[in-house]
């Protein structure tokens, strides 16, 4: 469950304000597949960043299961972190560690046994199509397949929610339509999956609920959305 | 807990092995400093000796008349003794005298044959007086100069070598607080060049820490494997900084040695590995890990 409730994000730089996100209100259930829409500066990654605890609304309040996120302390973001799966546009994976140990590293900070990552991580990574290529390096591995090394990452710790910022953006046609796929079978597995995303064939295909957004407000927010060019 | 111990040495490990030219460039800079480090531990040792060897070579000698009584020079070096400033005094006889100067010109026949041509010993009996400070022979030849016994002094050498005394003494002080200040002055580059070296270091790894802290990790999670590479590079640095030190000691040793004659620099060395090694190796961790934990604090706010 995530609630936003009369959200606002405004950045101050030298007495020139910019509101990232104005009074965004919404509340996402749990198994939903959400996708959140709006040209680039909309404020779709705002919402991600507020979401786990990057960035602290200007007004308003988030909450995530039983987290008052803008309540949280510093110290206790990594509580809040590792039940809230990320998969970013640009990867983000630690670049000197190997395929397996990335996904492993989400296990480690969590403090899980080790026997328990010898069996997880490889199950993950069969999930996602990179068997063999658990020992390798990110720069080793081609755009698509870092973005699964990626996905791996975001459901080791069978979190609540996975959260994906633009996942596709860097990707050709063949390998988007893949990790869209990724996603849509986690969600039938049971996890919650934001989306967000400017791509119009994903949304049209999806098919499921859409949350428009245009310079920081939310226009649309519609059960069997489509994109609407604005 | 156990575990997450573990997991963190080993990413420390792992994180200097594979950031192989990175760790090795660190490395060197950090050997460098704590050469330096050694450097100034062996010139430290080396002015001491060297100052102390002068201070030492300086004293005031009252020679008396040949016909005073044994009992009025002794009384003389007991009320010497009182002054506070007195470090050591020395008394030689007529005998004793005659004995060293035969000693040290026992290689010179025409001398021999001379000192056994005189029916009597031409020596004088004396007083060697050092002075804990070279500042204080003012004071002890003032003392000497108004001392009721003075009609018993044949001379006294003070007088004649004032200048120069009082002259080492100002160069033994300004030595003293030179070598200090360089001391502090070069120690602080080493300590800020090591620091900003190890400042890049991790800033190149601002993203991953970055990463981290947005997949869940925890502040001590992230930082641990950081400062366990500070700590390698601490001990690899302190155990290569003497390897290097050992032959460069050996071979200036024996130059040392003639300008100094008292400081035998290699075994001055070799008696002293053991601290020696122990302190490069607590500068080299201190270093390393004061400047990792520093230098990750501001990548950890994420």
């Amino acid at each position: 469950m995530v609630i936003f409730q009369n959200v606002s994000k405004i950045y101050n730089s030298n007495a020139h304000q910019s509101i990232a996100l104005e009074d965004a209100t919404f509340t996402i259930n749990p198994k939903e597949f959400v996708s959140i829409v709006g040209k680039s500066g909309a404020g779709k990654s705002t919402i991600v960043k507020l979401l786990i605890g990057e960035e602290r609304p200007s007004k308003g309040r988030v909450v995530f299961s039983s987290y008052d996120v803008n309540k949280l302390k510093h110290k206790d973001l990594p509580q809040l972190r590792r039940r809230i799966g990320v998969i970013f546009q640009d990867f983000r994976l630690l670049h000197n560690k190997t395929a397996f140990e990335n996904v492993a590293f989400a296990l480690e900070v969590a403090g899980r046994l080790e026997k328990d990552i010898k069996k997880f991580v490889p199950q993950a990574l069969e999930m996602v199509g990179l068997k063999d290529k658990t020992s390798n390096f990110p720069k080793e591995l081609s755009g698509g397949e870092k973005q699964r090394v990626a996905i791996a990452r975001a459901m080791i710790n069978h979190p609540d929610v996975i959260v994906a910022d633009e996942p596709t953006g860097n990707l050709d046609p063949m390998n988007t339509w893949e990790i869209i796929k990724l996603l849509q079978k986690i969600n039938e597995l049971g996890t919650t999956i934001i989306l967000a995303t400017h791509n119009k064939d994903i949304i049209n295909y999806l098919d499921h609920r859409v949350i428009s957004l245009e310079n920081g407000r939310i226009t649309r927010d519609e059960e069997k959305g489509k994109y609407i060019l604005m | 807990m156990l575990t997450t111990l573990f997991r963190i040495i080993k990413y420390g490990f792992l994180g200097f092995w594979r950031n192989g030219w990175l760790s090795t460039a660190t490395l060197s800079i950090i050997v460098l400093a704590l050469l330096v480090f050694e450097g100034l531990m062996i010139f430290n040792v080396l002015t001491k000796t060297a100052l102390e060897a002068i201070q030492d070579k300086i004293d005031i000698s009252v020679y008396f008349k040949i016909d005073t009584p044994e009992d009025d020079i002794l009384q003389i070096k007991k009320s010497l003794e009182s002054l506070a400033e007195v470090k050591s005094i020395e008394y030689i006889s007529r005998d004793q005298a005659l004995e060293i100067f035969r000693q040290r010109h026992a290689d010179d026949p025409t001398i021999a044959q001379s000192l056994k041509e005189l029916k009597e010993n031409p020596l004088l009996a004396s007083l060697n007086i050092k002075a804990h400070n070279p500042k204080d022979y003012v004071t002890i030849a003032d003392y000497l100069d108004k001392t009721h016994s003075k009609i018993w002094f044949e001379k006294v050498t003070y007088a004649q070598n004032a200048v120069v005394i009082e002259r080492l003494g100002k160069i033994i002080d300004t030595a003293e607080k030179g070598g200090f200040v360089l001391i502090v002055f070069l120690a602080l580059i080493a300590v800020l060049v090591t620091f900003n070296t190890i400042r890049l270091a991790i800033y190149s790894s601002r993203e991953e820490i970055g990463i981290m802290r947005l997949v869940g990790a925890s502040n001590s999670f992230i930082r641990g494997p950081y400062v366990v590479e500070g700590i390698i590079y601490g001990l690899l640095a302190g155990v290569l900084s003497v390897i290097i030190a050992a032959p460069i000691v050996y071979f200036v040793s024996p130059y040392i040695k003639i300008f100094i004659s008292e400081m035998n620099l290699w075994s001055y060395f070799t008696s002293n590995l053991i601290g020696i090694l122990g302190y490069q190796l607590l500068l080299g961790v201190a270093l390393g890990v004061i400047s990792s934990t520093i230098a990750i604090r501001k990548y950890l706010r994420i």
